[in-house]
Protein backbone atom coordinates (compact mmCIF):
# COMPACT_ATOMS: atom_id res chain seq x y z
CA UNK A 1 0.00 0.00 0.00
CA UNK A 2 0.97 3.63 -0.61
CA UNK A 3 2.25 5.15 2.46
CA UNK A 4 3.68 8.33 2.08
CA UNK A 5 5.38 9.20 5.37
CA UNK A 6 7.07 6.96 7.78
CA UNK A 7 5.55 5.09 10.39
CA UNK A 8 6.46 6.30 13.76
CA UNK A 9 8.87 4.21 15.32
CA UNK A 10 10.63 5.31 11.64
CA UNK A 11 10.79 8.95 12.01
CA UNK A 12 14.33 9.96 12.03
CA UNK A 13 15.64 12.42 14.49
CA UNK A 14 18.60 14.64 14.93
CA UNK A 15 21.83 12.75 16.56
CA UNK A 16 25.45 13.03 17.79
CA UNK A 17 27.99 15.43 15.86
CA UNK A 18 31.31 13.32 16.41
CA UNK A 19 34.62 15.35 17.33
CA UNK A 20 36.53 16.10 14.35
CA UNK A 21 39.91 14.27 14.35
CA UNK A 22 42.72 16.46 15.88
CA UNK A 23 44.73 18.29 13.39
CA UNK A 24 43.40 16.91 10.06
CA UNK A 25 43.28 19.81 7.30
CA UNK A 26 40.86 18.36 4.49
CA UNK A 27 37.40 17.40 6.08
CA UNK A 28 34.77 15.83 4.23
CA UNK A 29 31.13 16.04 6.56
CA UNK A 30 29.16 12.68 6.80
CA UNK A 31 25.68 12.43 7.88
CA UNK A 32 24.90 8.79 8.51
CA UNK A 33 21.63 7.32 9.36
CA UNK A 34 22.10 5.09 12.98
CA UNK A 35 19.56 2.86 14.68
CA UNK A 36 20.42 0.45 16.88
CA UNK A 37 17.94 -2.02 17.89
CA UNK A 38 18.98 -2.17 21.74
CA UNK A 39 18.19 1.28 22.81
CA UNK A 40 14.40 1.37 21.80
CA UNK A 41 15.10 4.55 20.60
CA UNK A 42 14.14 5.96 17.29
CA UNK A 43 16.75 6.37 14.30
CA UNK A 44 18.92 9.53 14.24
CA UNK A 45 21.08 10.91 11.88
CA UNK A 46 24.94 11.42 13.66
CA UNK A 47 27.54 13.63 11.77
CA UNK A 48 31.22 12.69 11.20
CA UNK A 49 33.89 14.25 9.82
CA UNK A 50 37.03 12.45 7.77
CA UNK A 51 40.09 13.32 7.38
CA UNK A 52 40.66 12.99 3.52
CA UNK A 53 44.56 13.03 4.00
CA UNK A 54 44.28 10.24 5.85
CA UNK A 55 41.42 7.89 4.28
CA UNK A 56 40.84 6.37 0.71
CA UNK A 57 38.83 8.36 -2.16
CA UNK A 58 35.57 6.60 -2.10
CA UNK A 59 32.69 6.01 0.48
CA UNK A 60 33.23 3.32 1.48
CA UNK A 61 36.43 4.04 2.45
CA UNK A 62 34.77 7.07 4.56
CA UNK A 63 33.23 4.59 6.82
CA UNK A 64 35.49 2.43 7.31
CA UNK A 65 37.58 5.22 8.52
CA UNK A 66 34.25 6.44 10.84
CA UNK A 67 34.64 2.64 12.44
CA UNK A 68 37.86 2.06 12.86
CA UNK A 69 39.21 5.71 14.32
CA UNK A 70 36.13 7.31 15.26
CA UNK A 71 33.28 5.18 16.10
CA UNK A 72 33.25 1.30 16.21
CA UNK A 73 30.10 0.60 16.90
CA UNK A 74 28.82 2.09 13.07
CA UNK A 75 27.34 -1.23 11.54
CA UNK A 76 27.42 -1.79 7.43
CA UNK A 77 27.75 -4.38 5.04
CA UNK A 78 31.01 -4.49 2.93
CA UNK A 79 33.30 -7.45 1.82
CA UNK A 80 35.22 -6.93 -1.43
CA UNK A 81 35.65 -3.22 -1.76
CA UNK A 82 35.46 -3.70 -5.95
CA UNK A 83 31.86 -3.38 -6.90
CA UNK A 84 31.37 -7.45 -7.40
CA UNK A 85 29.87 -8.96 -4.37
CA UNK A 86 27.05 -6.25 -3.74
CA UNK A 87 27.20 -5.89 0.21
CA UNK A 88 27.91 -2.39 0.31
CA UNK A 89 24.36 -0.98 -1.40
CA UNK A 90 22.97 1.56 0.34
CA UNK A 91 21.75 5.08 -0.45
CA UNK A 92 24.04 7.36 -0.93
CA UNK A 93 23.59 11.31 -1.60
CA UNK A 94 19.61 10.15 -2.54
CA UNK A 95 20.94 7.31 -5.17
CA UNK A 96 20.88 3.84 -4.25
CA UNK A 97 24.53 2.58 -5.67
CA UNK A 98 27.77 0.69 -3.80
CA UNK A 99 29.47 2.37 -1.12
CA UNK A 100 33.35 0.72 -2.74
CA UNK A 101 32.53 1.98 -6.21
CA UNK A 102 31.80 5.28 -5.29
CA UNK A 103 33.93 8.08 -5.16
CA UNK A 104 33.14 10.52 -2.08
CA UNK A 105 33.49 13.98 -4.03
CA UNK A 106 30.79 12.18 -6.15
CA UNK A 107 27.82 12.27 -4.05
CA UNK A 108 28.17 15.41 -2.44
CA UNK A 109 25.13 17.54 -1.56
CA UNK A 110 25.99 20.64 -0.08
CA UNK A 111 29.54 18.98 0.51
CA UNK A 112 28.21 16.91 2.86
CA UNK A 113 28.16 13.06 2.13
CA UNK A 114 24.63 11.80 3.19
CA UNK A 115 24.06 8.17 4.26
CA UNK A 116 20.99 5.38 4.85
CA UNK A 117 20.29 2.00 4.13
CA UNK A 118 18.41 0.72 1.25
CA UNK A 119 14.93 2.69 0.94
CA UNK A 120 11.78 0.99 2.06
CA UNK A 121 13.62 -1.67 4.10
CA UNK A 122 13.03 -2.93 7.51
CA UNK A 123 16.36 -1.78 9.11
CA UNK A 124 18.75 -4.59 11.49
CA UNK A 125 20.80 -2.06 12.18
CA UNK A 126 22.44 1.30 11.09
CA UNK A 127 23.08 0.39 7.04
CA UNK A 128 22.28 -3.16 7.24
CA UNK A 129 18.85 -3.82 5.92
CA UNK A 130 17.11 -7.07 5.83
CA UNK A 131 17.03 -8.53 2.82
CA UNK A 132 14.67 -11.28 3.61
CA UNK A 133 12.15 -10.90 1.49
CA UNK A 134 14.31 -10.05 -1.21
CA UNK A 135 16.20 -13.33 -1.57
CA UNK A 136 12.82 -14.90 -1.25
CA UNK A 137 11.99 -13.14 -4.43
CA UNK A 138 14.51 -14.31 -6.30
CA UNK A 139 14.02 -18.30 -5.08
CA UNK A 140 11.15 -17.96 -6.20
CA UNK A 141 11.99 -17.10 -9.74
CA UNK A 142 14.05 -20.76 -9.56
CA UNK A 143 16.94 -18.97 -10.85
CA UNK A 144 18.87 -22.64 -12.19
CA UNK A 145 18.83 -24.08 -15.29
CA UNK A 146 15.57 -26.63 -15.67
CA UNK A 147 15.11 -29.34 -18.85
CA UNK A 148 12.92 -32.00 -19.55
CA UNK A 149 14.99 -33.91 -22.49
CA UNK A 150 17.88 -36.14 -20.74
CA UNK A 151 21.35 -34.62 -19.43
CA UNK A 152 23.76 -34.65 -22.32
CA UNK A 153 27.03 -36.58 -21.70
CA UNK A 154 29.31 -33.52 -21.23
CA UNK A 155 27.87 -30.09 -21.15
CA UNK A 156 24.91 -28.22 -22.61
CA UNK A 157 25.87 -26.65 -25.61
CA UNK A 158 24.49 -23.18 -26.35
CA UNK A 159 25.69 -21.06 -29.61
CA UNK A 160 27.77 -17.88 -29.28
CA UNK A 161 24.80 -16.44 -30.26
CA UNK A 162 22.55 -17.43 -27.63
CA UNK A 163 25.38 -16.86 -25.50
CA UNK A 164 25.40 -13.21 -25.87
CA UNK A 165 21.19 -12.82 -25.63
CA UNK A 166 22.70 -13.45 -21.75
CA UNK A 167 24.69 -10.52 -21.60
CA UNK A 168 23.56 -7.56 -19.27
CA UNK A 169 21.07 -10.03 -17.44
CA UNK A 170 23.87 -12.55 -15.89
CA UNK A 171 25.86 -9.77 -14.73
CA UNK A 172 23.12 -8.90 -11.55
CA UNK A 173 25.29 -9.17 -8.25
CA UNK A 174 22.12 -9.37 -6.20
CA UNK A 175 23.25 -5.89 -4.26
CA UNK A 176 19.34 -4.51 -4.11
CA UNK A 177 19.92 -1.31 -5.23
CA UNK A 178 17.33 -1.54 -8.11
CA UNK A 179 14.35 -3.11 -6.13
CA UNK A 180 14.58 -0.55 -3.24
CA UNK A 181 14.87 2.24 -5.86
CA UNK A 182 11.47 1.68 -7.16
CA UNK A 183 8.34 3.42 -5.59
CA UNK A 184 6.20 0.43 -6.74
CA UNK A 185 8.58 -2.08 -5.12
CA UNK A 186 7.93 0.44 -2.03
CA UNK A 187 4.60 0.33 -1.88
CA UNK A 188 4.16 -3.28 -3.29
CA UNK A 189 7.35 -4.89 -2.50
CA UNK A 190 5.03 -8.20 -0.82
CA UNK A 191 3.86 -8.93 -4.07
CA UNK A 192 5.62 -7.29 -6.79
CA UNK A 193 8.97 -9.41 -7.61
CA UNK A 194 11.10 -6.31 -8.10
CA UNK A 195 13.13 -5.19 -10.74
CA UNK A 196 16.44 -7.35 -9.49
CA UNK A 197 14.11 -10.56 -9.23
CA UNK A 198 12.53 -10.01 -12.75
CA UNK A 199 16.25 -9.64 -14.57
CA UNK A 200 16.49 -12.69 -13.23
CA UNK A 201 13.50 -14.11 -14.40
CA UNK A 202 14.14 -12.87 -17.75
CA UNK A 203 18.17 -14.30 -17.47
CA UNK A 204 16.43 -17.93 -17.33
CA UNK A 205 13.59 -16.78 -20.07
CA UNK A 206 15.98 -15.81 -22.81
CA UNK A 207 18.49 -18.64 -22.22
CA UNK A 208 18.14 -21.29 -25.12
CA UNK A 209 18.73 -24.16 -22.61
CA UNK A 210 16.42 -23.72 -20.55
CA UNK A 211 13.27 -26.17 -21.10
CA UNK A 212 10.47 -24.19 -18.67
CA UNK A 213 9.92 -20.93 -20.47
CA UNK A 214 5.97 -21.25 -20.54
CA UNK A 215 6.13 -22.56 -16.97
CA UNK A 216 8.54 -19.66 -15.95
CA UNK A 217 6.08 -17.12 -17.79
CA UNK A 218 2.94 -18.39 -15.86
CA UNK A 219 4.08 -18.14 -12.63
CA UNK A 220 5.13 -13.66 -13.55
CA UNK A 221 1.67 -13.76 -15.47
CA UNK A 222 -0.01 -11.50 -11.99
CA UNK A 223 -1.41 -8.32 -11.94
CA UNK A 224 1.56 -8.29 -8.95
CA UNK A 225 4.51 -10.03 -9.33
CA UNK A 226 5.34 -8.56 -13.14
CA UNK A 227 2.67 -5.77 -14.03
CA UNK A 228 2.90 -3.68 -10.91
CA UNK A 229 6.49 -2.25 -13.24
CA UNK A 230 5.22 1.38 -14.16
CA UNK A 231 8.35 1.88 -16.09
CA UNK A 232 9.13 4.42 -13.55
CA UNK A 233 12.93 3.52 -14.54
CA UNK A 234 14.94 4.59 -11.49
CA UNK A 235 16.19 0.82 -11.61
CA UNK A 236 18.20 1.63 -14.51
CA UNK A 237 19.11 4.76 -13.12
CA UNK A 238 20.16 3.03 -10.19
CA UNK A 239 22.36 -0.03 -10.94
CA UNK A 240 25.95 -0.05 -10.04
CA UNK A 241 26.88 -2.28 -13.02
CA UNK A 242 25.04 -0.40 -15.50
CA UNK A 243 22.23 -3.26 -16.56
CA UNK A 244 19.35 -2.45 -17.32
CA UNK A 245 16.29 -4.09 -15.29
CA UNK A 246 13.26 -1.86 -17.04
CA UNK A 247 14.09 -3.57 -20.45
CA UNK A 248 14.22 -6.91 -19.17
CA UNK A 249 10.60 -6.53 -17.25
CA UNK A 250 9.51 -5.31 -21.03
CA UNK A 251 11.20 -7.88 -22.75
CA UNK A 252 8.85 -10.25 -20.22
CA UNK A 253 5.80 -8.21 -21.00
CA UNK A 254 6.36 -8.37 -24.79
CA UNK A 255 7.04 -12.47 -23.99
CA UNK A 256 3.43 -12.75 -22.43
CA UNK A 257 1.90 -10.94 -25.46
CA UNK A 258 3.58 -13.05 -28.01
CA UNK A 259 2.66 -16.43 -26.70
CA UNK A 260 -0.92 -15.06 -26.82
CA UNK A 261 -0.40 -14.85 -30.68
CA UNK B 1 19.62 -15.67 19.26
CA UNK B 2 17.94 -13.79 21.98
CA UNK B 3 15.68 -12.07 19.91
CA UNK B 4 14.12 -13.35 17.13
CA UNK B 5 13.43 -10.47 13.89
CA UNK B 6 9.62 -10.91 14.28
CA UNK B 7 9.66 -9.77 18.08
CA UNK B 8 11.65 -6.53 17.29
CA UNK B 9 9.74 -3.64 16.58
CA UNK B 10 11.92 -2.49 13.35
CA UNK B 11 12.28 0.77 11.67
CA UNK B 12 11.02 1.36 8.21
CA UNK B 13 14.35 3.06 6.46
CA UNK B 14 13.47 6.38 4.90
CA UNK B 15 12.00 6.24 1.00
CA UNK B 16 10.32 9.14 -0.83
CA UNK B 17 11.84 11.22 1.87
CA UNK B 18 15.29 10.88 0.71
CA UNK B 19 15.32 9.53 -2.61
CA UNK B 20 16.23 12.51 -5.17
CA UNK B 21 13.90 12.87 -7.76
CA UNK B 22 14.51 11.58 -11.25
CA UNK B 23 13.02 13.17 -14.09
CA UNK B 24 11.55 10.25 -15.39
CA UNK B 25 10.06 9.21 -11.89
CA UNK B 26 8.66 12.63 -11.80
CA UNK B 27 7.03 11.93 -15.05
CA UNK B 28 5.54 8.81 -14.26
CA UNK B 29 4.24 10.70 -11.51
CA UNK B 30 2.48 13.26 -13.42
CA UNK B 31 1.25 10.40 -15.76
CA UNK B 32 -0.54 8.71 -12.43
CA UNK B 33 -2.05 12.64 -11.71
CA UNK B 34 -3.14 13.51 -15.20
CA UNK B 35 -4.99 10.24 -14.97
CA UNK B 36 -6.49 10.84 -12.02
CA UNK B 37 -7.22 14.87 -13.10
CA UNK B 38 -9.11 12.99 -16.50
CA UNK B 39 -11.59 11.61 -14.14
CA UNK B 40 -12.47 14.65 -12.67
CA UNK B 41 -12.79 16.16 -16.67
CA UNK B 42 -14.94 13.42 -18.08
CA UNK B 43 -17.24 14.76 -15.25
CA UNK B 44 -17.39 18.09 -16.68
CA UNK B 45 -17.65 17.11 -20.16
CA UNK B 46 -20.77 14.78 -18.63
CA UNK B 47 -22.37 18.07 -17.09
CA UNK B 48 -21.52 19.56 -20.42
CA UNK B 49 -23.17 16.78 -22.50
CA UNK B 50 -26.28 16.48 -20.20
CA UNK B 51 -26.53 20.21 -20.15
CA UNK B 52 -26.89 20.68 -24.26
CA UNK B 53 -29.38 17.67 -23.75
CA UNK B 54 -31.34 19.59 -21.18
CA UNK B 55 -32.75 22.85 -22.18
CA UNK B 56 -31.13 25.83 -22.70
CA UNK B 57 -31.22 27.64 -19.69
CA UNK B 58 -29.34 24.36 -18.18
CA UNK B 59 -26.58 25.20 -21.33
CA UNK B 60 -26.84 28.74 -20.44
CA UNK B 61 -25.15 27.93 -16.43
CA UNK B 62 -22.62 25.52 -18.00
CA UNK B 63 -21.54 27.70 -20.88
CA UNK B 64 -21.62 30.89 -17.94
CA UNK B 65 -19.28 28.58 -15.53
CA UNK B 66 -16.94 26.90 -18.21
CA UNK B 67 -16.26 30.74 -19.59
CA UNK B 68 -15.60 32.42 -16.39
CA UNK B 69 -12.18 32.66 -15.81
CA UNK B 70 -11.92 29.64 -13.18
CA UNK B 71 -13.95 28.09 -15.84
CA UNK B 72 -11.18 28.48 -18.44
CA UNK B 73 -8.42 27.93 -16.37
CA UNK B 74 -9.93 24.58 -15.39
CA UNK B 75 -10.32 23.61 -18.88
CA UNK B 76 -7.07 24.66 -20.01
CA UNK B 77 -5.71 22.46 -16.83
CA UNK B 78 -8.05 20.07 -18.09
CA UNK B 79 -6.81 19.82 -21.96
CA UNK B 80 -3.00 19.83 -21.02
CA UNK B 81 -3.48 17.07 -18.84
CA UNK B 82 -5.72 15.13 -21.44
CA UNK B 83 -2.85 16.11 -23.98
CA UNK B 84 0.20 14.93 -21.36
CA UNK B 85 -1.48 11.37 -20.26
CA UNK B 86 -2.24 10.62 -24.00
CA UNK B 87 1.57 11.65 -25.40
CA UNK B 88 2.25 9.62 -22.10
CA UNK B 89 0.31 6.63 -23.39
CA UNK B 90 2.28 6.92 -26.99
CA UNK B 91 5.31 6.51 -24.89
CA UNK B 92 4.25 3.18 -23.04
CA UNK B 93 3.30 2.55 -26.84
CA UNK B 94 7.35 2.46 -27.72
CA UNK B 95 8.50 1.24 -24.61
CA UNK B 96 6.15 -1.66 -25.29
CA UNK B 97 8.22 -2.31 -28.63
CA UNK B 98 11.59 -2.50 -26.26
CA UNK B 99 12.77 1.02 -27.00
CA UNK B 100 13.44 4.20 -24.94
CA UNK B 101 15.35 1.91 -22.44
CA UNK B 102 18.37 3.69 -22.67
CA UNK B 103 20.06 7.20 -21.46
CA UNK B 104 17.59 8.77 -24.23
CA UNK B 105 14.55 7.94 -21.33
CA UNK B 106 15.50 11.32 -20.36
CA UNK B 107 15.24 13.18 -23.48
CA UNK B 108 11.54 11.10 -24.69
CA UNK B 109 10.34 12.23 -20.69
CA UNK B 110 11.61 15.78 -21.72
CA UNK B 111 9.40 15.31 -25.43
CA UNK B 112 6.48 14.23 -23.71
CA UNK B 113 6.25 16.95 -21.13
CA UNK B 114 7.41 19.48 -24.00
CA UNK B 115 4.95 18.81 -26.79
CA UNK B 116 1.77 18.67 -24.30
CA UNK B 117 2.76 22.14 -23.13
CA UNK B 118 3.08 22.94 -27.13
CA UNK B 119 0.45 21.22 -28.42
CA UNK B 120 -2.01 22.64 -25.21
CA UNK B 121 -1.01 26.45 -26.16
CA UNK B 122 -2.38 25.25 -29.91
CA UNK B 123 -5.30 23.86 -29.38
CA UNK B 124 -6.09 26.89 -27.50
CA UNK B 125 -5.04 29.02 -29.73
CA UNK B 126 -6.87 27.31 -32.23
CA UNK B 127 -9.97 27.06 -30.38
CA UNK B 128 -9.90 30.80 -29.51
CA UNK B 129 -9.65 32.26 -33.26
CA UNK B 130 -12.91 29.88 -34.70
CA UNK B 131 -14.41 31.38 -31.27
CA UNK B 132 -13.50 34.62 -32.62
Amino acid sequence: MVELTLPKNSQVTTGKTWPKPAGAKKLTEFRIYRWNPDDGKNPRIDTYYVDREDCGPMVLDGLIYIKNKIDPTLTFRRSCREGVCGSCAMNIGGTNTLACTKGMDEVLVKGVVNIYPLPHMPVVKDLVPDLTNFYAQHASIEPWLQTDTAAPEKEWRQSKDDREKLDGLYECILCACCSTSCPSYWWNGDRYLGPAALLQATRWLKDSRDERTGERLDYLEDPFRLYRCHTIMNCAQACPKSLNPAKAIAEIKKMMVERQI
Amino acid sequence: MADSPQRIDRPLSPHLQIYRPLFTMMMSIVHRITGVGLYFGMAILVWWLLAAATSPSAYATFSAVAGSPIGLLVLFGFTWALLHHALGGVRHFIWDFIHGFGPERVLLAKATLAGSVVLTVVVWIIGLALKG
